[in-house]
């Protein structure tokens, strides 16, 4: 388990919790960022901050300081 | 026959192409205003269809129906309170899943609800295949295709929303998202007592308010509050039941009842969705990966917006040219058709005058925001977030700041109401304080007329260079707030990134169209009524005595010339000589035109906030100039061409106002200085009129008196630096 913040391009986590009890938490939810969901870091901005995800079939954005608070299980490395 | 007027209301996730569908329903036909009470727009339109008067009520996109955003609290309320006959949900076929959180919602509010599956050409290329009859039978509630950018499925809609509209709803047969047992539970005990309470709610409001409840909700918990010693009880069960589910799950319920409702959907899904092989030609990833580039994303980035402004002013020069020909036409035909006088210098030099020199920026505007319609519509709007929300993010912003920030070049007005779409108060406020530093269309007359003037062959770099100072202004004065009178913390980014789509020229041009009219209402009003009184400030008092005062300086003049002429010996010297008494007129017309204006209410205004001025290098004529920007910053042009080439006499208004100015002793760096000036001095009246909308009186004064003083340092230290390097 280890936050979605460490994972690089191309990697796969399934989320397991958000860290968070704020408004952020509430936004993700809405999003569909739930425990169990597979999520893949499609790419971290030129800056790299914010990073590019896809989950559920849709792409999103979450600014790495962000990404920090949720934790994911590795599900595959890029490839 | 005539039906009653059928309300509907269109709901949905941003991106989710409702904006399109909402131009199909209504074409041309949409009046444009603001929701009571709070600057989100607010877009209707009426449709006839088979004898049925419709009237579509666009609400603001959004994810859920939580009370979170002033979006997601204006959808509700026109919803909860409006009532409308039926609430059509615009959903992304492709992206059904989160697409239908908000749909949920929805039915558990008990209305009349049709789904929109849009997109539906996008899902099928994608190898999403969706059983439209199996998710209508699922969920209780019809289901449409529709693919918006070629208005297929507009028919079977209006077909769709004239059955549902008269058919009486089957209240039993409604589905609802059930919790689970646990959940379910709370559920009735928290109903229980809202029937107690409040009997007569019906069972499906009933159940709506105590899943919000249940949720925590801070409009639903305001309203029970609202019953008195009732209401209590109703909160006072709501707390146990949460107490109760917490210590269950150690979860928030308002997580439980999320996922619950996630995984309500997913099981809808996993019925009705067939998934063919994956196709995974995703040309939006490809193409993301040009333009979000690591090494291109900012260079591609930079071109767009430079681009944009080419086209705005490269390609807006020749209609610009038009109306300017059509508008002297127009001049010349009033002038000659109305008896000299008080009217007609009214007609002619304060309304056509000031219109004019108005109404020629009109194609600028239009391509400008013919362009940021063309960014939003083809979803490149969310990657410039994207790529900028590091860089707004350090100033103490949002990537989504961006945005409005990057309208602001064509209009602070709309920019500002543009910030809307940031969830914190803070980001907000900060957002509208800097964005009157983004150099909005209006003061580019300004900088055109001034840079044109005396930095010709390059006023292109040198108006660039005043957007550039506008940016840094606007990043200094960012960091400064955050740091000061607006530290805290910034609200989540958590922003979507929709799939690129082409744009319809219609949604486009509609977009544009919009806008535009925006600029011809408040150029019709507001800088109408500044120009005329501009116009009377620098007419009246009357001082016909002026001319009688120079009238032996002119004779003089046309003497000595008469003796000159008469004494040439070729055809040549004679025409010489004429040239240079034309000069001596000219510049005598000039004398006069300044001394009648110095004796006039502007020109005491002006007088009275030179010594504030002089430090900068600008006499009370700019100040008058400046004064008058008060009401439209391009009003300053307007003002300089009655102040510079005067206001009588046909030869005066002949000349062109950059050949007025080029004879005043303005230096390079007064000139640059002025136009620094332009830039940041106080916003114009509808931008301070927006901000005090906004954010409040408050915040409005101290914008002004920001922008004054910030206005006057900047100024100042190019003045005096630019003589420096003289």
């Amino acid at each position: 388990m280890k936050p979605l913040s460490t994972l690089k391009e191309g990697d796969r986590g399934i989320i397991v919790a958000i860290n968070n009890n704020g408004t952020l938490r509430r936004r993700l939810l809405e999003m569909g960022f739930l425990k169990g969901t597979e999520i893949y870091v499609e790419k971290y901005a030129p800056l790299q901050d914010p990073m590019e995800l896809i989950l559920k079939g849709y792409h999103v954005s979450l600014r790495v300081e962000e990404a920090k608070q949720v934790l994911v299980e590795l599900v595959s490395e890029e490839t | 026959m005539a039906f009653p007027t059928i309300t509907i209301a269109l709901a949905g996730n941003p991106n989710s192409g409702k904006t399109t569908i909402f131009n199909n329903l209504t074409g041309a036909r949409q009046k444009v205003g603001n929701w009571p009470g709070v600057t989100v727009e607010k877009k209707e339109g009426m449709v006839t269809f088979k004898g049925h008067q419709i009237k579509v009520v666009d609400l603001p996109g959004t994810y859920s129906l939580t009370a979170y955003s002033v979006e997601e609290r204006v959808a509700r309320d026109f919803i909860l309170n409006n009532h409308p006959d039926v609430v059509v949900d615009i959903l992304d076929a492709s992206n059904l899943e989160r697409n239908l959180y908000l749909a949920t919602q929805l039915i558990e509010m008990g209305v009349n609800l049709i789904l929109v599956l849009n997109m539906a050409d996008v899902a099928r290329s994608r190898g999403i295949d969706i059983d439209g009859q199996l998710l209508s039978q699922l969920l209780g509630v019809p289901v449409v295709f529709t693919v918006g950018k070629l208005n297929e499925g507009t028919q079977d809609l209006l077909e769709k929303v004239i059955e549902v509209a008269h058919q009486k709803k089957d209240k039993e047969k409604t589905i609802y998202v059930t919790y689970g047992k646990e959940i379910e539970e709370e559920l009735g005990k928290i109903s229980e007592e809202i029937v107690k309470a409040k009997p007569k709610l019906g069972s499906h409001y009933t159940r709506w308010l105590s899943v919000k409840l249940l949720e925590n909700d801070p409009l639903a918990v305001r309203e029970v509050k609202s019953w008195g010693k009732s209401g209590r009880e109703v909160l006072d069960v709501t707390q146990k039941s949460r107490e109760h589910l917490e210590e269950i799950y150690h979860e928030d319920p308002e997580i439980l009842i999320t996922e619950q409702r996630y995984g309500f959907i997913q099981g809808a899904c996993r019925e009705v969705i067939k998934t063919s092989t994956q196709k995974k030609i995703d040309i939006s990833q490809k193409i993301d990966l040009v333009l979000t580039n690591r090494l291109f994303g900012f260079p591609i980035f930079i071109f767009f917006i430079w681009a944009m402004f080419q086209l705005t002013f490269t390609l807006g020069e020749y209609p610009m040219n038009w109306i300017d020909s059509l508008m002297s036409m127009i001049q010349t035909v009033v002038s000659n058709l109305l008896p000299a006088g008080l009217l007609k210098d009214l007609i002619v030099n304060g309304i056509l005058a000031g219109v004019g020199s108005v109404i020629i920026f009109l194609p600028n505007i239009l391509i400008l925001f013919f362009c940021i319609a063309l960014l939003e519509d083809t979803g490149y709007m969310a990657r410039a977030a994207f790529l900028m929300d590091r860089i707004m993010h350090w100033i103490g912003l949002h990537g989504k700041s961006f945005i409005p920030m990057l309208i602001g070049f064509g209009c602070n007005v709309p920019a500002i109401m543009a910030t809307r779409t940031l969830e914190s108060e803070r980001d907000r406020i900060l957002t509208i304080l800097i964005n009157p530093l983004m150099s909005c269309s209006a003061r580019l007359p300004v900088y055109v007329l001034i840079a044109g003037t005396f930095f010709a062959g390059k006023a292109g770099s040198v108006i660039f260079s005043i957007y550039l100072l506008g940016i840094v202004l606007a990043i200094l004065t960012a960091q400064l707030f955050s740091k000061t009178i607006l530290k805290g913390m910034s609200m989540p980014f958590v922003m979507e990134l929709p799939p690129y789509r082409v744009p319809t020229l219609k949604s486009l041009m509609i977009h544009m169209w919009d806008r535009g009219v925006v600029f011809l209402k408040k150029m019709g009003g507001v800088i109408l009524i500044g120009s005329v009184i501009i116009w009377a400030l620098g007419t009246f008092p009357k001082n016909p005595d002026i001319n009688k005062k120079y009238s032996q300086a002119r004779k003089q003049i046309e003497a000595q010339y008469t003796e000159k002429i008469a004494g040439a010996k070729t055809p040549e010297e004679q025409a010489k000589i004429k040239a240079e008494l034309e000069q001596a007129l000219q510049v005598l017309n000039i004398k006069i035109n300044q001394e009648r204006m110095s004796k006039t209410y502007l020109g005491r205004i002006g007088k009275v906030v030179e010594p504030v001025l002089k430090p900068l290098g600008f006499d009370w004529r700019i100040g008058i100039a400046l004064l008058s920007g008060f009401v439209a910053k391009e009003v300053v042009v307007s003002t300089m061409g009655v102040i510079y080439s005067g206001g009588e006499g046909e030869k005066a208004a002949e000349k062109s106002l950059q050949k007025a100015l080029k004879a005043e002793q303005f230096n390079p760096a007064k000139a640059y200085a002025f136009m620094a000036f332009v830039l940041i001095y106080t916003p114009c009246l509808a931008t301070v009129a927006a901000i005090r909308r906004e954010i409040g009186t408050k915040w409005m004064i101290f914008n002004v008196v920001y922008s004054l003083t910030l206005a006057w340092v900047i100024s100042w230290a190019i003045y005096h630096g630019g003589k420096l390097l003289a």
